[in-house]
């Protein structure tokens, strides 16, 4: 194998010994063409441009052969260093790199804010937890989905679940990454991933307890301590990172906004019933919890209103 | 180097000389012998590698013949009569018949494409269809409580067979579980074990809670 140059070797244009059977077989084949046209040729008109030795033809025969070779050596080396340099799932490995203290050092912070907001804080750049994270809530997610006895028309149980939770984790924070490169605060694409991902911790403890102890004050609590400890931190350490006051309350404001609102979504939207709730709040004599079965995309507007209506009636 | 300088060899003397490849491998031979076979030859030979590594399965020891030869039959099998077993278990089953199986079958594929993904991103050395193989074999015992499942759930579907059906699963969980992590979990460095067990936990924990929330219809 060549080193990829384009000199054609000139000594081994008469090699007719060929290596295997194909070549043989096209030796012979085109000797015979050769043989005929020559045949013709001859009985013909004698316009032969060039030599008569194993002709021009037979020289252009090998030199295409050649050229087409080396095109095809070429083609292959590239499509496969494209390959190797970005299907190599290499890529990724950098992020991946932790180990299970680090990863539980991590989940424990994720629920501490920091004081010191005057310094950049550091964040992790890593895939691992927030991926686990993730997929916990799915799993959450389907658990709750299943008790409830929720059933979703135009989809699968886990095609949503799924979808919810990769879409919150990717799509808020390419949104966050946006906002943060407009208000210019120092974060990269990655870290803006884990900040987030590992921010759902918070969300898996409060749907796990929640999903399986129905009361609507414990839900609250939740939401509001360990939700909000979560969001002090991420808020935390953004505001660490962005310099003036509009563009942190900007950062701030949003993402503590779309972090509880994802909170009280999930659990409202995928557990309680709509009916239950209208009946604790307007009546004393309310009927225990009824659990009927529904379409998701017809309620999530009822949802909606009445979740508005609960929040308005307790503040 | 002082004995290296008489070395050469002059440009005119041609360098020739016999060049024979050993006939060690009977490789090309094989291929046509195991192209005249008879089919039922090849079949059998096929179904004894899987009923091989079901046996494996069954009894987890550190042997590495589950992952030399990896092969995704059995997998196949097990993950299509989990998910036709599985099927028709909801409330209104005239829409949820056809979703069920495919949620099923892409849960167990995605599940274990993303686990081998991360084990591969953790540094393992276990090759991607290996790690496949094994995720695939060891949802056996799954299908196994499946399949005790759906019997107890004719006899009844109260309190007892619940506590049943619970025990049954758990201890097929732990037995799929215990099972994938002796074969996997070897091939991580030794103390990022954990990081490769966990997600292995969280598939055929998903796999169990769907098998045992599931009631006939």
């Amino acid at each position: 194998q060549g080193g990829g140059s384009a000199v054609i070797d000139m000594e081994n244009m008469d090699d007719t010994s060929g290596s295997s059977f194909e070549d043989m077989g096209e030796m012979h084949q085109r000797m015979k063409e050769e043989e005929e046209e020559e045949a013709e040729g001859e009985a013909g008109a004698g316009e032969e441009e060039d030599g008569e030795f194993l002709g021009m033809k037979g020289l252009r025969g090998q030199l295409g052969r050649q050229v087409a070779d080396q095109m095809w050596q070429v083609g292959k080396r590239q499509a496969s260093r494209a390959f190797s340099l970005y299907a190599n799932i290499d890529i990724l490995r950098p992020y991946f790199d932790v180990e299970p203290v680090q990863v539980r050092a991590r989940l424990l912070e994720s629920m501490i804010p920091v004081k010191m907001i005057n310094f950049p804080q550091k964040i992790a750049g890593e895939l691992y937890g927030p991926l686990m994270l993730v997929f916990t809530l799915v799993a959450i997610l389907l658990h709750g989905m299943k008790t409830s006895d929720t059933i979703i028309r135009e989809g699968t149980l886990m095609g949503t679940a799924i979808g919810t939770c990769f879409g919150y984790w990717l799509g808020v924070s390419s949104f966050m990454y946006f906002l943060a490169y407009l208000c210019n605060a120092q974060i990269t694409m990655v870290q803006m991933l884990s900040l987030l991902g590992y921010g759902l911790f918070g969300h898996c403890i409060t749907l796990f307890v929640t999903y399986n102890i129905h009361f609507h004050s414990l839900f609250y609590i939740f939401w509001l301590v360990v939700g909000g400890l979560s969001t002090l931190r991420m808020v935390a350490v953004l505001v660490s990172r962005t310099v003036g006051h509009t563009q942190r309350l900007i950062l701030c404001g949003t993402l503590a906004a779309l972090h509880m609102l994802f909170l009280l979504y999930l659990h409202f939207a995928y557990h309680k019933v709509v009916e239950g709730i209208l009946d604790t709040l307007e009546g004393p004599n309310m009927p225990p919890f009824q659990r009927v079965a529904r379409d998701i995309p017809l309620v999530s507007n009822a949802v909606l209103n009445t979740t508005a209506k609960a929040i308005a009636l307790t503040l | 180097f002082p004995g290296l300088a008489d070395v050469s060899i002059s440009q005119d003397i041609p360098v020739e000389g016999e060049i024979t490849v050993p006939v060690g491998s009977h490789s090309p031979d094989e291929d046509y012998s195991t192209l005249d076979e008879p089919v039922k030859d090849t079949i059998m030979r096929d179904l004894k590698a899987v009923g091989k590594k079901f046996v494996h399965v069954m009894y987890p020891k550190k042997s590495s013949a589950l992952l030399r030869d990896w092969d995704l039959w059995g997998p196949l099998v097990l993950c299509v009569s989990l998910a036709l077993m599985l099927q028709g278990g909801s409330a209104d089953s005239k829409d949820d018949g056809g979703p069920q199986f495919a949620e099923v079958f892409v849960i167990i594929w995605f599940g274990a494409v993303v686990i081998t993904l991360n084990s591969k991103l953790l540094g393992g050395t276990i090759s991607f269809f290996q790690s496949l193989c094994v995720l695939g074999y060891c949802v056996m015992p799954l299908t196994v409580a499946m399949l005790v499942c759906r019997l107890v759930l004719l006899a009844g579907a109260g309190t007892v067979s619940f506590i049943i059906r619970l025990i049954v699963v758990g201890a097929m969980f732990g037995w799929s579980t215990l099972a994938s992590t002796a074969f996997l979990a070897d091939s991580q460095p030794p103390n990022r074990k954990a990081l490769v067990v966990y997600p292995i936990f969280l598939f055929y924990f998903v796999i169990s809670w769907m098998i045992l929330t599931f009631t006939p219809q």
